[in-house]
């Protein structure tokens, strides 16, 4: 069993509003994988279904193997979108009181609340109520709260939402440390930055259905398109532009004839590049040849864009 | 189980450690029983005021017969003339002035006289003076009938038909609506139970819904157990409530009463109606005792073990019914203000159930509407409880009955209950919609 969670053409709709239509997942263990898509797409729908919020109408769903049940909801942490604290309640009480509704027993939760605590630097919050702190303040007890039990799946849904540049740091290295220990991350978010940064596994969910998973290297393989971002130390730079231009697709150049640098990307009908090499290496001297590998961020908006040209 | 006791705990410790809540709960007791001694304060203040009526006798009647009694008290004026009387009446501040003009014949004589006040007079003092007249008045038309007063005497008294069950135990005149009254007050305090700790379960949905805690306590426990521990912790804060204010009250009111040395047997005659009614009864009857210690053997045979086990029952039930429509509409709604449209419908059969209740169940404990009312399960808890004190089986409400509207109350809570759950689950992870009922219906089936 490589994979923490599979889920088998799971379908959930509300009233006459498919939520989710036939979606398939497999997310393997101790990766982080990105979930990922548009407003509205389902991603709240599908994680809500894994934390057994609510229940898919068809399709089946696996947790380490097994068929999702009752017992499974303590080996998962779910940081939802839309999160609070009671506000009246002090911080520490509250603190225990969520990680037991966890499972964890009153002593346990205590030791781990207070080793959590101290690694955050938030000790003296302890007995402090939750309406005397800082959003970013509350949302590191949110985070406490949802990695205490020490669950084998973790569920981030928008975790920066909230956080300085700092803070959002600190909760950043939490996460990869938490991974490096083992855990399984599925991390919903629009932030595509932070997706290049941790995800190495995605699915791109839009209008309710699945339309993209995979391996993100892998992903970005398949969408490059064989541009390369070129550099070149050259005396007659138009001619040379003009003659490529000629046979190649050539966007963004530039001549600086006081420098001799001609600098522009070039699109190949394949990927092989040797043959482009070794034309350009007669002609100048080559600083820059570079593959542009699309960004996460460019794959998810041709694809959201691909398909509503397509509908 | 063992996270809905968590839950409750919770939901307990959060309501009782309120502010208000420890306000509420030491203020009230103190301010009831402010009021009651205020109004024990002003009835005896009452009391004390003697009302004095003027007498201007010119007849050879009544020479006699007006004199002080509680409360009143009556001056004659002699020998002189009717505005004279009037005048110094009104000087001296009596609530009146009764004028008797001279006639041979009784008849005429009351028929012209009269009696003068500032103000319309009160009910109670005109019934003391007509009292009078028509006690004249019959003596004369006895005598004139050659019927001496002794002979009207034996008379005078009054037919009490006695009445029994077929199995032959006796009954009691009054004794439904004591009864009646006894079960009432079981099935107010439901009423208000419903109503106050209802509200204090969708409040507290409402803030799990704008504290944005909601999604995370449900993705560890089910949205049913939430709602149900909601519903328990709050009770429970409830009864805890309602105990320190009997106990309190009953420590306060005992304090008080030996400060301002008030005898509480005096206060409950005037205010209670069970005593109320066997006085105003008391004179026509002329075994007092005997009727008075029946009256007192029916109340103690009140099967109270039963009613107070009953009064469990049908409170649980019935709390737990309305609560959980409560919990229902917290969670479908964003803020408190969208609440109103969704209570109306909750406390209609509430309302409608102490109504028929004073209206029906006092004068006619097991006739249809009776009946019905206490087998309709949103209304059974309070009309139920005005009956039972009646017994159950023989001559008060059939066993069969009350097994139905108990069994009828277990479905529909458990109906109510899946449907309110259904509404719950759905309503506390929606944002931004004002639901409308056809919502509500959309909910359910998904």
């Amino acid at each position: 069993m490589n994979n923490i969670l599979v889920t088998k053409e799971v379908t959930k709709q509300y009233g006459k509003h498919l939520a989710l239509n036939k979606v398939s997942l497999e997310i393997p263990k101790n990766s982080i994988y990105g979930l990922l898509g548009p407003n509205g797409a389902g991603k709240t729908t599908l994680i809500r279904i894994i934390n057994q919020i609510t229940f898919p109408d068809s399709g089946e769903v696996f947790f380490d193997g097994e068929p999702l049940k009752a017992e499974h909801i303590s080996k998962i942490g779910y940081l939802p979108e839309e999160r609070g604290l009671y506000k009246k309640m002090k911080v520490g009480e509250q603190a225990l009181y969520l990680a037991q509704l966890k499972g964890l027993s009153k002593a346990d939760a205590n030791k781990r609340l207070k080793y959590w605590f101290d690694r955050l630097e938030i000790g003296d919050w302890w007995n402090k109520k939750v309406q005397e702190l800082s959003k970013g303040m509350a949302q590191k007890i949110q985070f406490i709260v949802t990695v205490l039990h020490e669950p084998k799946l973790l569920i981030f849904d928008e975790p920066f939402s909230g956080f300085d540049p700092i803070n959002a740091n600190i909760i950043k290295d939490e996460i990869l440390l938490l991974k490096e220990k083992g855990a399984s991350i599925i991390f919903s978010t629009h932030r595509m930055e932070s997706v290049e940064e941790l995800c190495e596994y995605i699915a791109l969910l839009n209008n309710s259905e699945k339309i993209l998973d995979g391996k993100l290297s892998d992903i970005k393989k398949a969408y490059k398109n064989n541009i390369y971002q070129i550099g070149l130390e050259v005396a007659h730079g138009e001619a040379l532009l003009k003659e490529l231009s000629n046979k190649f697709e050539i966007s963004l150049a530039k001549f600086d004839a006081a420098e001799g640098q001609l600098d522009f990307t070039l699109q190949l009908p394949s990927n092989d590049s040797k043959e482009m090499l070794a034309y350009l290496s007669s002609k100048a001297n080559i600083n820059r040849f570079v593959e542009t590998i699309p960004s996460a961020n460019e794959i998810f908006i041709k694809n959201i864009q691909d398909k509503e040209v397509n509908a | 189980m063992h996270k809905l006791g968590l839950i409750i705990k919770r939901e307990y410790l959060a309501k009782v450690r309120n502010k208000s809540f420890v306000v509420m709960t030491f203020l009230s007791p103190i301010l009831m029983v402010g009021m009651v001694l205020l109004i024990a304060y002003l009835t005896k203040i009452n009391d004390n005021e003697r009302q004095v009526v003027g007498v201007l006798n010119e007849s050879d009647y009544f020479t006699n017969d007006f004199v002080g009694s509680e409360g009143t008290s009556y001056l004659h004026f002699n020998s002189i003339s009717l505005e004279a009387a009037k005048d110094s009446a009104a000087g001296l501040g009596y609530v009146g002035l009764l004028h008797i003009p001279n006639r041979a014949n009784l008849e005429e004589l009351a028929a012209q006289s009269f009696f003068y006040t500032k103000d319309v007079p009160s009910t109670n003092i005109l019934d003391k003076i007509e009292g009078v007249f028509e006690d004249r008045l019959r003596l004369n038309r006895l005598q004139e009938l050659g019927v001496s007063a002794q002979d009207f005497a034996t008379m005078e008294n009054r037919f009490e038909l006695k009445t029994a069950t077929f199995k032959g135990q006796k009954n009691l005149k009054g004794i439904n609506e004591i009864k009646a009254f006894i079960g009432g007050a079981f099935g107010y305090l439901i009423m208000m139970f419903i109503i106050i700790y209802g509200g204090f379960v969708m409040r507290s949905v409402i803030e799990e819904k704008t504290s944005r805690i909601i999604e995370v306590i449900i993705s560890s426990v089910k949205p049913f157990h939430l709602m149900l521990g909601k519903i328990i912790g709050t009770s429970l804060a409830g009864v805890t409530q309602f105990a320190i204010w009997i106990v309190s009250a009953s420590l306060l009111m005992l304090v008080a009463f030996s400060i301002f040395d008030i005898d509480p047997s005096a206060l409950s005659a005037t205010s209670d109606i069970t005593n109320g009614m066997t006085g105003e009864m008391a004179p026509q009857v002329p075994t007092l005792d005997k009727t008075m210690q029946l009256y007192a053997q029916e109340l103690y045979d009140i099967p109270w073990a039963m009613l107070l086990t009953f009064f469990v029952i049908y409170f649980i039930l019935g709390y737990l019914i309305y609560s959980s429509i409560y919990a229902a509409i917290g969670a479908a709604v964003d803020s408190e203000t969208d609440t109103q449209q969704f209570i109306f419908p909750i406390i209609l059969p509430l309302m409608l159930a102490i109504y028929v209740g004073f209206f029906s169940v006092f004068s006619n404990p097991h006739g249809p509407i009776a009946v019905g009312f206490s087998l309709f399960p949103l209304t059974s808890p309070i009309v139920m409880l005005m009956r039972l004190p009646g017994g159950i089986g023989e001559g008060g409400v059939p066993i069969w009955q009350v097994l139905t509207s108990i069994i009828l109350l277990i479905v529909t809570f458990v109906g109510i209950v899946w449907l309110a759950a259904k509404i719950y689950r759905v309503g506390i992870l929606m944002y931004g919609k004002k639901p409308t009922y056809r919502e509500l219906w959309k909910w359910l089936k998904y």
